[in-house]
Order: C-alpha cells, then sequence, then structure tokens
C-alpha cells in the first residue's frame, strides 16, 4: 500500500502547551487509517495539521513534516490547494444556509466553474458518491437545513466531494448521528475508500474495528501504537493501549 | 470504570472453576467406581452430568451477555470467547465420564470388573489434565497450559499400554471378550478426555497470546 501521508517529526505548539509530540505516522493510500485516544490525546489536532486547519490558531506553532505525496504541506504548497485536495467533514453536519443544489456548488463555483451543465453534472456525481442522491434529487433548491441530521452530514460529505479531493479528513462525524444515519455513513466510508484516502477521528471503538484497516492510539500528544486494526484491538502491544480500549481509562 | 465488567469477568472465572470441579469429580468418581466395584459411585457419577450441562448453559449465557453488552476486544475479548469454546471441551469431557460410569455399572453387574494397572493411571492424569488447564485459563499461566498440553502423549502412551494388556489378558488367560472390549472403551474414554483437556489448554493459549496451535487467529 503506498503512503499518502507521511508525517515525520511532528512537534506542534498552543503557545507554550505541546499538543504534538513528534509524531511520526505513514497513512495509507485509498485506505482508511482511524485515529483514536481520549479527549485532549492531539488526534484531532493531528487532523486538522494534515490540511493545516490549524493555521487559522493564533499562537500555533509547528515543527517537523507533513508529507502529501512526498511534498510537505508546510512548504510551498498552496494551501487553497491543499485543501482542495484535503477536504474535511465535521462532527456536528454543517450546511450552509441555502439551498441543497448550492451547497454542492459552493466549492466547484469558488474554484472557477461556471457551466450550468457542469454544475449539474457535479451536484448529482458528489450526491450519488455521498449516497444521497435518491433522497434529495427532487428538493434540490430546498433549504439545505430542512433536511435530518444524517441527511445534513451525508450533504457535507457530497459538499467535499464535489473539489474532487484525494483526502477525506472525518473528526467524529458520526457522533451526533442516530444508529441508522451513523450505520449509512459507515456504508459510504467503506465504499469512498475504493477512491479516496480517509483519516477519521472517532471515540465510537466499535466504529473503528468495523471501518478502519490501521488505526493510531493517542495519549498525551503522542502516538502510542500504531498498526493493523484488527492487531490493535486483538493483540495490542502496549499496555496503555490495551487499557484504554478495554475501558480501564480514558 | 470498568467495575461491573471486572465483576462479571470474576464471576465467569467462578463459573469455569465451579464446572472443572464437577468435571474432575466425575472423573474421579467414574474411575473410582470402576476400581472399587462400587455401583453407588457410578451413579453418582452418571448424576453428575445433568449438573455439568446445567453449569455449561449458565456460562454460555453469561459470556453471550457479555460479548452483547460489553463488545470486549484485546485480552477480554480473548478471555470470553476462549470461556467459550472451552465448555463445550469440558461438556465433552463431562459425558465421557459418565459413559465411563455407565461401563463400570455394567461390569459390575457382570460381576467381572477387571483392575488394569494403567486404567487409574489414566484416570490420575487426565484429572491433573484438567485442573491444569482450567487453572491456567483463570492464572492466565502460560507455561500450565504447555504443560497440560505436553501430557496429552503421557496419556496416549498409558492408552496403548491398557490395550496391550487386554491384549495379553485374552491372549494368556482367555479374557471374557465383552469384558475386554468394555476395558478398551473405558481406555479410550480416557484417552479422548485427554485430547479435550488438550483442546482447553490450547485455547487458554490463545487467550493469552492470541495464537491457536502457533497460528495467529485473529
Amino acid at each position: 500500500m503506498k503512503d499518502k501521508f507521511q508525517i515525520e517529526g511532528l512537534d506542534l505548539f498552543y503557545g507554550d502547551f505541546q499538543a504534538l509530540k513528534n509524531v511520526e505516522l505513514s497513512l495509507g493510500e485509498r485506505a482508511i487509517t482511524a485515529f483514536i485516544g481520549p479527549s485532549g490525546c492531539g488526534k484531532s489536532t493531528l487532523l486538522k495539521s494534515l490540511n493545516r486547519m490549524n493555521d487559522l490558531v493564533e499562537g500555533c506553532r509547528i515543527t517537523g513534516r507533513v508529507l502529501l505525496d512526498g511534498e510537505d504541506v508546510y512548504g510551498d504548497m498552496d494551501v487553497n490547494l491543499l485543501r482542495r485536495r484535503v477536504g474535511m467533514v465535521f462532527q456536528k453536519p454543517n450546511p450552509f444556509p441555502m439551498s441543497v443544489y448550492d451547497n454542492i456548488a459552493y466549492g466547484p463555483r469558488t474554484h472557477g466553474v461556471r457551466s450550468r451543465a457542469r454544475l449539474d453534472g457535479i451536484v448529482e456525481k458528489s450526491l450519488r458518491d455521498a449516497a444521497i442522491w435518491e433522497e434529495v434529487k427532487d428538493r434540490l433548491k430546498k433549504p439545505a437545513l430542512g433536511l435530518s441530521g444524517g441527511q445534513q452530514q451525508r450533504l457535507c460529505i457530497a459538499r467535499a466531494l464535489a473539489v474532487e479531493p484525494e483526502v477525506l479528513l472525518m473528526d467524529e462525524p458520526t457522533s451526533a448521528l442516530d444508529p441508522i444515519s451513523t450505520s449509512k455513513i459507515e456504508d459510504l466510508v467503506l465504499e469512498l475508500k475504493k477512491n479516496y484516502t480517509i483519516i477519521i477521528v472517532t471515540h465510537n471503538m466499535q466504529q473503528a474495528t468495523r471501518i478502519s484497516d490501521e488505526t493510531a492510539f493517542f495519549l498525551l500528544g503522542e502516538v502510542v501504537e500504531f498498526g493493523a486494526t484488527e492487531d490493535l484491538f486483538s493483540m495490542p502491544k502496549d499496555k496503555r493501549t490495551e487499557d484504554y480500549i478495554t475501558g480501564r481509562f480514558g | 470504570m470498568r467495575n461491573r465488567f471486572d465483576q462479571e469477568l470474576s464471576a465467569l472465572n467462578n463459573e469455569l472453576i465451579e464446572m472443572g470441579a464437577l468435571i474432575e469429580r466425575a472423573i474421579d468418581d467414574a474411575s473410582r467406581a470402576l476400581l472399587e466395584k462400587d455401583p453407588a459411585l457410578a451413579r453418582q457419577a452418571i448424576g453428575q452430568g445433568a449438573r455439568v450441562d446445567e453449569k455449561e448453559k449458565q456460562i454460555e449465557r453469561r459470556c453471550l451477555r457479555l460479548l452483547l453488552q460489553q463488545q470486549p476486544v484485546a485480552a477480554d475479548l480473548r478471555m470470553i470467547s476462549t470461556a467459550l469454546k472451552m465448555i463445550t471441551d469440558m461438556e465433552r469431557i463431562g459425558d465421557q465420564a459418565e459413559d465411563i460410569s455407565e461401563i463400570a455399572l455394567r461390569l459390575i453387574d457382570d460381576g467381572c470388573a477387571g483392575s488394569l494397572e494403567h486404567i487409574p493411571q489414566m484416570a490420575w492424569a487426565t484429572v491433573r489434565m484438567v485442573t491444569g488447564a482450567v487453572d491456567a485459563f483463570v492464572a492466565r499461566d502460560l507455561d500450565r497450559a504447555r504443560a497440560v498440553i505436553a501430557c496429552d502423549d503421557i496419556v496416549d502412551d498409558l492408552f496403548n499400554q491398557v490395550r496391550d494388556d487386554i491384549v495379553r489378558l485374552i491372549r494368556e488367560d482367555g479374557a471374557d471378550g465383552e469384558e475386554a472390549i468394555d476395558l478398551v472403551m473405558v481406555a479410550k474414554y480416557f484417552e479422548r478426555i485427554g485430547d479435550h483437556a488438550t483442546n482447553i489448554a490450547e485455547w487458554v493459549v490463545f487467550s493469552i497470546t492470541g495464537e491457536h496451535g502457533n497460528e495467529r487467529v485473529i
């Protein structure tokens, strides 16, 4: 499996506080990698470092390298291009207060797509890829905020897909959803793996075991253990991993 | 945080120890009934079967409930899945102890219970194997589990010796055919008990190492 991201000696500080300590990870292309760990362990911070969302945080300082296909995202890479290649889906569905259609067309439009026919094509393909087309095809002009929570989250995934990214970062994408919506998103993520690299932060360890190929366990800003998900959840090598996944702390 | 889960796992250990004690008792009663020509003891051993079956169901229910409620991972998952595998072998051991007792009753009724020196040795060795396997599980003791697996060869050798003894009895003393067959059956049941105890010990190794028969299971 080819590596999509290589993270080398990454340290991240918020002011004086060191949130990530010497992180070394290789994340496989067209694979699902799960980041797990207790709150405040640095997993979401690392996720946001992958498309430089932390640039927006005041006092954030980063050393080390994050290579996307071998190129350092903290080097000369254009940040807008980076965020187009590496999309993000958040914990709480956050559709824009506009129609279903305009939510999806928003990204392509900002990247210069003007042709109505082309936008129609992108909207349909993105919604189909996010497994929500059948549910919204008759209400494309209706407000996106009228959709259910689960539909809104799939809409947000469709919106992320509309700019044809290579990587999808997902920060607890199902923690606000009911079990049926969660199951739909999990099926969708497994389907998307065929074409995208997916990195998902989750507090739901059963979810990590169900969908991810590899898992990294974080604690106090460090990667304690990283490996094949089945290995990590059946025979963890580090006692701290065992204690966390079996509910002894966290 | 996981007090309740730990209490459940502790209760599971206790139930396995209780089931282990029941089948150890059944094997011991069966072999003593045979050797001491004691029909009451044989009937007592046969009566243990229902208790073993009930204990198996009780442990099975607890394991399935824990899988459902706790969705265990890592050592917890290996422990609960091992318990589920162990009780199948333990229940078979209980059945085989009953089978031995039934043969003992028949031999006593026919007034021809033989006393072959290797059969008590098989009984003693298999009781030790069962005790060792259950204790190894509870104490997560890899060496002890491996020692049980190594004992299987001793029981197999004893079975061959019993068979040779019986062949000699037939040849030299013209022993009764039915009695000879019954004694071979008794020895075979003990040999199978040794196999089941070995299976249990192999699953105990899995619960500790994740490997079964030197292969990674999960």
